[in-house]
């Protein structure tokens, strides 16, 4: 693997949303529009066979690009492209339908994403039916079969309906899903939180093994510290829309640069019991709505000073990775 | 020294069109003053359904179907709704995974922590403002004094649940039970919340009943932990002993399955399939169909916990006649 063997770019992408009161409310309260940036100015690329995670916490934005990359919402700014090719230019027809089947997306609850009153085999076949038109309904059937396997269930399974499977086993179904369309790019948004440990374990696992067998790459999102780096190669922290820092799995757990990720990973508990000394982690994440100005975390921010209240700071290269922090420019973190 | 709470033999069980559900099977734990015992298992393995036994609050047609529960000594099991009602609050408080279940939202935080702190305490109003104000600053809520006549949507999730734990903690309990206290929290507030728990139930003399399917968090905070695996406890033990050096194979199962910080390897341990679900939990040890090490005895028998060191185990493996064999 080259490390110069983009897949995914993303480029300057941001997306607002409305979260106005209603016009008359507004009218009568004196009060402007809202919008939450709920993802602001973000740039990384993500390489073939590679899986790249993002992290953050709830509201950072990690869903929003997930739908902002699959298609499922447009950018306010910015673009993406897949395999050296814009996703902004309104792709038509063939050529679009050849391009999305490239790339796949598993949600959180398996349940919702799931439609509950068609039977596994609807539900797999369906992209099949979709991308591989050319199938016979028995060919179909088959493939479908060779896919339920191919996640750990068995050919028999295609008869039932979701609501008879156990939470790991609907995200099994979700995967053969997304395989289906023999995908080179998969987006797994939360795929194992919804999961009980154990059963997340089953699934992270045969996740690893269906990208080595089928040169697959992840976007990996997750809250989970422990659980992204047992996953991913380079590693993205989002903190109120923004990339705090990126740098590789290795790196990031290391020697975290940027302040937001010491404390995550301070936060994170200490399983084997080392007695690992923990800092206190100060502070909230602020309302989205009316993010502190300057670097968005210079509240809970122990190394702040006047220039971070004023000023955003940009991602840039730091030597191992990607940090935005005026204090790692600086030399002083 | 008497246990604060005390649960013997507990069974609590659901009756239905299709037979009779056991959610508890059969479990007996003691928690002893100032301990926290943390209650950990997967989901529907029967740890909410434990807590809400010890609080009387089993929603019907649930209920205990034997056993006992004693608090300081005293049976409460068999109390009435009203006299249950003055234990919750009074001696035993409570913290729930949703802030907003325990707090009203019709009313300022002032309002509803005098209320609780004067039903249960013989102070006046003002005394008891007083100590709620202490108690708030206690929890690392800043201002207290003026925010203590804010209502609870004033708050953020993780400053409404430091609340909840003021409200817990306001008529001096002897026991707290937490449901998944930080389980809706983001992560770098759950840490935060661990903290202010341990240390205002160390401070108030309160013991712990730490309900979580999070292994950290009751790495981090239990002194004791009880593992449920389908409404039964598979192990019991210092929480240290356990993690480190899990016996029951469930335990085992479970400590590998979990990513760490330090995990190294590839590949997860994982365990085959998943708990069964009430209605066909199996003949003998519950665990059986994913247990590596089953043998004939597992498939017929219960094993009911053995002391083994500091711990008991259910699990044939741990049965002294069957080391000997
Ligand atoms: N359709 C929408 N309308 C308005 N606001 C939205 C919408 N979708 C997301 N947001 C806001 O955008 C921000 C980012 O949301 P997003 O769902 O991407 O976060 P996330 O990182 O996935 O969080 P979680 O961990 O809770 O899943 C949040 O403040 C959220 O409230
Ligand atoms: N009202 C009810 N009727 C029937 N079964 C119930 C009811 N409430 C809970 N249960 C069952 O009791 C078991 C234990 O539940 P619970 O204590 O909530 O599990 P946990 O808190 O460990 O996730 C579960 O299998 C659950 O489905
Ligand atoms: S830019 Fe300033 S406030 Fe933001 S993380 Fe760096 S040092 Fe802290
Ligand atoms: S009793 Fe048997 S089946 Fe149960 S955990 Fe022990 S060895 Fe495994
Ligand atoms: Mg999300
Ligand atoms: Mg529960």
């Amino acid at each position: 693997m080259t490390t110069s063997n983009p897949l995914v770019e993303v480029n300057k992408l941001s997306r607002r949303f409305d979260v106005s009161k209603p016009w008359l409310n507004r009218v009568i309260e004196r009060t402007d529009k809202a919008y939450v940036r709920a993802v602001d100015d973000v740039t990384f690329r993500i390489n073939k066979g590679e899986t790249l995670a993002l992290v953050g916490e709830s509201g950072s934005g990690k869903s929003t690009i997930a739908r902002l990359i699959v298609g499922l919402l447009d950018p306010s700014e910015g673009d993406i492209h897949f395999d050296g090719k814009s996703l902004k230019k309104g792709l038509k027809g063939g050529e679009a339908r050849r391009l999305r089947r490239r790339f796949q997306m598993i949600f959180q609850d398996p349940f919702a994403s799931l439609n509950p009153r068609w039977r596994v085999t609807d539900i797999i076949g369906e992209p099949l039916k979709v991308f591989e038109g050319g199938l016979s309904s028995l060919e179909r059937r088959k493939r479908v079969g060779e896919l339920l396997t191919l996640v750990g269930l068995s050919p028999e399974d295609g008869v039932k309906f979701p609501h008879e499977f156990s939470g790991g086993q609907r995200q099994r179904v979700a995967i053969a899903r997304a395989l289906a369309a023999r995908p080179d790019f998969i987006v797994c948004d939360e795929p194992t939180s919804a999961l009980d440990v154990s059963v997340q374990a089953q699934i992270l696992n045969l996740m690893k093994d269906l990208q080595d067998e089928f040169g697959l790459t992840f976007l990996f999102i997750s809250h989970d510290l422990s659980v992204v780096r047992h996953m991913a190669n380079r590693i993205g922290v989002l903190y109120l829309g923004r990339l705090a820092e990126v740098a590789d799995s290795k790196t990031l757990f290391a020697k975290p640069r940027h302040p937001y990720t010491r404390m995550l990973l301070d936060a994170v508990p200490d399983l084997e019991m080392t007695g690992r000394k923990r800092k206190k982690v100060e502070g909230e994440i602020p309302n989205p709505i009316n993010p502190p100005p300057g670097c968005a975390f210079h509240p809970r921010c122990p190394f702040a000073n006047e220039r971070c209240r004023m000023e955003i700071p940009q991602l840039l290269w730091n030597g191992e990775g990607e940090t935005a922090c005026h204090g790692v420019e600086e030399g002083r973190i | 020294m008497q246990p604060v709470l005390s649960v013997k033999n507990l069974t609590v069980q659901f009756p239905t069109r299709r037979g009779t559900l056991t959610a508890v099977d059969n479990i007996s734990f003691d928690i002893m003053p100032g301990e926290v015992l943390g209650v950990v298992g997967e989901s529907g393995a029967g740890k909410s359904m434990t807590g809400s036994a010890v609080i009387g609050l089993i929603e019907p047609p649930g209920r205990i179907s034997s056993g006992e529960i004693l608090l300081q000594g005293e049976r409460i099991d068999n109390l009435g709704p009203d006299q249950m009602r003055r234990y919750r609050g009074k001696r035993i408080g409570m913290v729930f995974q949703d802030p907003l279940t325990s707090l009203n939202p019709l009313y300022t935080v002032a309002e509803q922590l005098i209320e609780t702190i004067r039903t249960h305490m013989p102070l006046s109003p003002a005394d008891a403002r007083k100590r709620a104000i202490k108690l708030l600053d206690d929890v690392g809520i800043p201002a207290a004094e003026r925010r203590i006549d804010d209502y609870p949507h004033q708050f953020s999730g993780g400053m409404r649940q430091r609340v909840v734990i003021a409200l817990a903690l306001c008529a001096d309990p002897a026991l707290v039970i937490a449901d998944e206290p930080t389980t809706a929290l983001d992560v770098s507030v759950q840490a935060q919340i661990i903290d202010v728990m341990k240390n205002m139930c160390a401070e108030y003399g309160a013991a712990i009943m730490l309900i979580t399917h999070d292994m950290g968090v009751i790495a981090e905070t239990a002194d004791r932990v009880a593992v449920m695996y389908a409404g039964r406890i598979a192990e019991i033990g210092p929480v240290r002993d356990v993690i480190t050096d899990a016996k029951h194979p469930y335990t085992a199962g479970l400590m590998g399955s979990i990513p760490t910080l330090a995990t190294n390897s590839d590949r997860l341990t994982q365990i085959p399939g998943s708990m069964p679900r009430l209605s066909a939990i199996p003949k003998g040890c519950a665990f059986n169909p994913r247990c590596p090490h089953a043998f004939d005895r597992c498939f017929v028998e219960r094993p009911e916990p053995i002391a083994s060191g500091t711990r008991r185990v259910a699990c044939w493996l741990h049965a002294p006649e069957e080391q000997a064999a």
